[in-house]
């Protein structure tokens, strides 16, 4: 069967270098699942959570705004943030919830706004991923 | 005439001196490694993103965007990326005489690094915003410098940013430089890594016609906000790297320094020490010799 080559990459480092079978992510315009063979396509990405499945077995990533690139046998995933479901540090990912949340309440301009629900976004992501199936 | 006491202790605070010096070199020489790793590791990144850039300026040809928007440049923006410490050589003395030439009413300066903020402070020029950045310097840091003069830009408030840092040539050889940020002109490619060498890259586009999703040119809008963070990330860096061979060769200047200086102070000691035996020694003879 054909697989499909993700990447992930961050400014940082790169996170994800495999071939898998399948690949779901959140593009601005709703959920994809991508599958060998997709059509070439470029996409934005929102902050949420991308699923992998490779070899029958799901797991997932938790990833901020950026882009995808689609070709027919690979995808390239270009991101703030990415961070691997074992990774995440559940409880710190809360607190910057709560701490976003709360920012969010006070009298704030449209700079601070949007930085920080890029913050909440990111954890909200990271909360999504790690709280999945429970 | 210092005595031998003297000497000896002088002898041994240079040593401590030389101490530290040599450990600061060690660290920095640690760090710089550090920031060079950084900047390679964003090679992938910027592969990726130029790739990205190239098959979307191909699909949206007469684009525009707010941020590239070309004014008559009336008041501008420079951010002024610096180190947070001293001690780092003449790094900073020629970053600022650097800012000096920008005419001082209708310059406003954005500044990264504690050091470059006092300049600012110092000379009474208009300091929009300070920011600091860590020994290894955070995305998340570029992303929230970069969004600041790209909102001082697209409020109208400055009609063109311009970056200046160090740019990291060698280990031994860096130069403050002036790069143009703002308004984005011609999209070139990016180039991750301090080799020195020209930064950007020609954009190639790939064979593959691609569907874009919500279309081309709204992609491009997005991107190009991640493009400029990417890029005062990379600045950050190789300023980062610049600061800490900076500092590294000045540290070992000192070290060498401190080095001569005890081997000359020793070699006074040991003569001083000498005379003194000798002068004793007569003493005694002269002694012996007027009771005898």
């Amino acid at each position: 069967m054909a697989t499909l080559k993700l990447e992930i990459v961050t400014p940082e480092a790169k996170i994800y270098s495999e071939d898998v079978d399948m690949v779901t992510l959140p593009g601005v315009e709703g959920e994809m699942g991508i599958f060998p063979m997709h059509v070439p396509l470029m996409t934005q990405l929102a902050a949420g959570e991308v699923s992998v499945r490779k070899d029958g077995q799901d797991f997932f990533l938790a990833v901020g705004e950026g882009f995808v690139e689609i070709t027919g046998d690979q995808v390239s995933i270009l991101t703030d943030m990415a961070i691997k479901a074992e990774n995440i540090d559940e409880a710190k990912a809360e607190e910057a919830r709560k701490r976003a949340e709360t920012r969010l309440t006070e009298k704030l301009d449209d700079e601070e706004v949007a930085n920080v629900n890029a913050a909440l976004a990111h954890s909200l992501a990271q909360l999504k991923v790690k709280r999945r199936g429970r | 005439m210092p005595s031998t006491r003297d000497i000896r202790r002088r002898i041994k605070s240079v040593k401590n001196t030389a101490q530290i010096t040599k450990a600061m070199q060690m660290v920095a020489s640690s760090k710089m490694r550090k920031a060079q790793l950084a900047a390679l590791a964003g090679r992938p990144y910027a592969k990726l993103m130029n790739r990205v850039l190239a098959d979307v300026s191909h699909g949206a040809a007469d684009f525009t965007h707010p941020l590239m928007e070309k004014r008559d440049s009336k008041k501008r923006c420079v951010l002024l990326v610096s180190s947070d410490k001293g001690l780092c050589g003449a790094l900073n003395s020629n970053l600022t005489r650097e800012a000096f030439k920008f005419d001082k009413d209708t310059t406003v300066f954005v500044c990264a690094g504690k050091k470059g903020a006092q300049f600012v402070a110092r000379n009474k020029r208009n300091l929009a915003a300070e920011f600091t950045y860590k020994d290894a310097p955070l995305f998340a840091e570029a992303r929230a410098i970069s969004k600041f003069v790209q909102d001082l830009f697209l409020k109208g408030e400055v009609d063109s940013v311009e970056v200046l840092y160090t740019n990291f040539i060698s280990t031994l050889v860096q130069k403050p430089d002036n790069l143009p940020l703002l308004p984005v002109g011609e999209l070139k490619g990016v180039q991750a890594g301090l080799d020195g060498e020209e930064t950007s890259v020609a954009l190639e586009k790939s064979g593959v016609e691609f569907q874009f999703e919500p279309g081309a040119d709204k992609v491009l809008g997005a991107l190009l906000p991640h493009y400029l963070n990417f890029q005062v990330y990379q600045i950050l860096l190789e300023a980062k790297a610049s600061e800490q061979s900076s500092r590294m060769v000045a540290m070992k200047n000192a070290t060498d320094n401190a080095k001569q200086l005890i081997k000359d102070l020793t070699l006074e000691y040991n003569k001083l020490r000498q005379a003194n035996i000798t002068k004793e020694l007569l003493e005694i003879t002269t002694a012996q010799m007027a009771l005898g």
